[in-house]
């Protein structure tokens, strides 16, 4: 009887000691996992994340015109294909003065189009328009367009780019570091 | 068949299934559960076999990688034998299924069957139409075309709304900053594995429990459902006035499961695949995405809502809308299982399927957006710029050019995001017209910057045109009085 109670409970000891032993490999293991499905999230603090990309020379837009350029995202994997072909709007004021837009809506990133006949920016999907400087004109927008941070350097205009503008992500990293330029 | 029997009794001694198969096959159900309105959960059963097999048969050609996954749907398109087929089998099986649990889940409403002791069948029943919908918006990135992209655009801009975490939120979306390779390879995971691993398991559950607990009786009004002796009525119900499952009731499920599957084969036919529409490069900005059929009705509510209630629209509506459903059972667990005698939940389903059903309407023609292409393609109808002055015309050349017409139409021609002009001289005095123009306001944009005095002059001259013969445009009054004075003219 003593035997069979001392017996028991070694085996019940050893199941538990089994069951804590799986518990602190599985906890061991949830480390790489967890850090694999986070890296989308903290690959953005490595370097070359936010780059400079050129949008061309100063000469392809013409002062008092909002011009459409494009470029190609500064980390490109080989899957990516087209989707890092991005569009963006140039106004070149005068000068070095420029102001370079998303070309995502503010309201939910539809691709907003730039008529100079009426001076605004309007967008297909919901109706939001812009102003010629990207301030909201009207529609569902809670805000004006997107600007990349941009330089005039060595006759070339460049924009700081790697990131999607969304309305909401005011924790961006755009949001944090202040334009350069 | 002496040899047949003896392979089959080999087998069974080590599988130990037949028992149990037979138990659910032989379980009696209430005869008047053996009803046409009863076949809609076997049907949506059948459609996601369909598209497991037709999903198994794409994923041996389809390429998740951003830079090739449009042309292998090209492929399945025009290069594979029947590809297009079963391509077209998948599209319109996700709507058939989308459809289907919908309507069972109406059914199952009305017929008071969440109440005890289903209410957990129903809570997974809930969760089993959540991954659908994942199902059907997963899959519509799959067919990575220019919709996809910028449907995705939209899906990581309500992400971002989330408080403190949506910046990381669109990124785990994402699978990174940008929307690229990474987004679409994460997405095949979810649509391929996650998603459905979750789905065969939910559906193996709410089968198991429809099993276990017996198929809901048919509604009587007036017969009330209690904890205290429901089940002993139930039990008594299947003994009494009950038959075998198979094949009292199966044929009808056999029957319905069979039309609906030539139904999805019949519009995989006639209407072929849907897409790919135009290669998912975010450089061709001439493109107006529109996201699914199942989904128009949020694409829509998305440009109704105020601006200042979307971001809790969006993020708290889910979460109220999901709790409910899941607490229904609770709230209601007991009572009155017949529609009859239910009128709040018969109104309810109306509301709901009206609501949905005008905001999906309103989808297909997207008043709230500008014409892109009015104020170039649209002419403006004779009778508006007969018998005008030089000014007139010229002022509606202004507002040609001007892309007015993308937003206002003319003879019901043109975009329709603000009011028609047909007839806007009656609405607004000269006056009016003038400061609407230049300030805008009431969701239009100003016009001040981009209009000259002699635009604006000629622009106005033909507004004031605009109202119906025999009607008289509108007046301020107090001109005439201010002209009595000899101040200003009249």
């Amino acid at each position: 009887m003593s035997d069979d109670e001392r017996t028991l409970s070694r085996r019940g000891w050893l199941m538990k000691l089994g069951i804590i032993f799986n518990g602190l490999v599985a906890a061991a293991l949830a480390m790489p996992v967890v850090g694999f499905i986070l890296s989308s999230i903290t690959r953005s603090k490595g370097n070359g994340y936010l780059s400079w990309v050129s949008l061309g020379p100063v000469s392809e837009f013409p002062e008092g015109e909002t011009r459409l350029a494009t470029f190609k995202n500064p980390n490109v994997m080989p899957t990516d294909g087209k989707t890092v072909d991005t569009a963006c709007w140039v106004r070149r004021i005068e000068g070095d003065q420029f102001q370079v837009f998303a070309i995502n809506c503010a309201h939910l990133g539809c691709p907003v189009r730039w008529f100079p006949q009426s001076g605004l920016f309007m967008c297909p999907c919901h109706g939001g328009a812009y102003y010629r400087d990207g301030s909201r004109a009207s529609g569902p927008p809670e805000r004006g367009l997107f600007e990349y941070p941009h330089k005039v350097e060595g006759g070339l205009v460049a924009i700081q780019a790697g990131e999607l503008f969304t309305p909401g992500a005011s924790a961006s990293l755009y949001g944090r570091k202040p334009p350069c330029a | 068949m002496r040899l047949i029997g003896r392979v089959g009794e080999w087998f069974d001694k080590r599988l130990q299934l037949a028992a149990p198969i037979r138990n659910a096959v032989d379980h009696p159900v209430p005869k008047n559960s053996a009803s046409w309105f009863y076949v809609f959960g076997s049907a949506a059963l059948t459609i996601f076999m369909l598209q497991i097999v037709t999903g198994i048969l794409l994923a041996m050609i389809y390429v998740p990688s951003g830079a090739e996954a449009w042309s292998s749907l090209q492929a399945l398109n025009h290069d594979i034998t029947l590809g297009w087929f079963i391509r077209a089998l998948h599209g319109w099986g996700s709507n058939f299924m989308i459809a289907i649990v919908l309507i069972h889940m109406v059914q199952v409403f009305l017929f008071g069957a969440y109440k005890y002791p289903r209410e957990l069948t129903w809570i997974v029943g809930v969760f089993l139409l959540l991954m659908t919908l994942g199902m059907a918006f997963s899959g519509q990135v799959l067919r990575f075309d220019q919709d996809a992209y910028w449907g995705l655009g939209i899906g990581a801009s309500i992400a971002s709304h989330v408080p403190v975490i949506g910046s990381a939120a669109v990124k785990l979306m994402l699978g990174g900053p940008i929307i690229a390779g990474a987004t679409l390879s994460r997405f095949f995971a979810l649509h391929v594995f996650i998603i459905p691993g979750t789905l065969i398991g939910l559906v193996g559950l709410h089968l198991l429990m429809v099993l276990k607990l017996g198929i809901n009786e048919w509604p009587m009004p007036g017969r009330l459902v209690r904890k205290a002796s429901y089940d002993a009525e139930y039990h008594e119900l299947t003994k009494k006035d009950g038959a075998p499952f198979f094949p009292y009731a199966i044929w009808k499920d056999l029957f319905f499961a069979a039309f609906i599957l030539l139904a999805v084969a019949a519009c995989a036919l006639y209407f072929g695949p849907f897409g790919p529409t135009g290669q998912p490069d975010p450089a061709i900005i001439q493109t107006a995405p529109k996201p699914d059929y199942f989904f128009l009705w949020l694409y829509a509510l998305l440009s109704l809502l105020p601006p200042s209630m979307e971001t809790p629209a969006l993020l708290i509506g889910p979460v109220v809308v999901i709790a409910i459903l899941v607490f229904l059972p609770f709230v209601s667990g007991e009572g009155e299982k017949s529609w009859r005698r239910r009128p709040i939940a018969v109104l309810t389903v109306m509301l709901i399927a009206v609501t949905l059903g005008t905001l999906t309407h309103l989808a297909g023609f997207t008043p709230w957006s500008p014409h892109m292409n009015a104020w170039s393609g649209t002419p403006i109808p004779r009778e508006f710029v007969n018998r005008t002055t030089v000014l007139q015309r010229t002022g509606a050349l202004v507002f040609q050019e001007k892309q007015c017409r993308n937003c206002h139409s003319l003879g019901e021609l043109g975009g329709q995001r603000g009011p028609a002009l047909d007839s806007v001289a009656v609405r607004l005095t000269k006056d009016q017209l003038i400061r609407q123009v230049i300030q805008g306001g009431g969701n239009m944009p100003a016009y001040g910057k981009n209009l000259n005095p002699a635009e604006t002059t000629a622009l106005v001259a033909f507004l004031e045109t605009l109202h119906p013969p025999g009607q008289v445009p509108a007046r301020d009054a107090s001109r005439k009085a201010i002209a009595a004075q000899g101040s200003v003219k009249p």
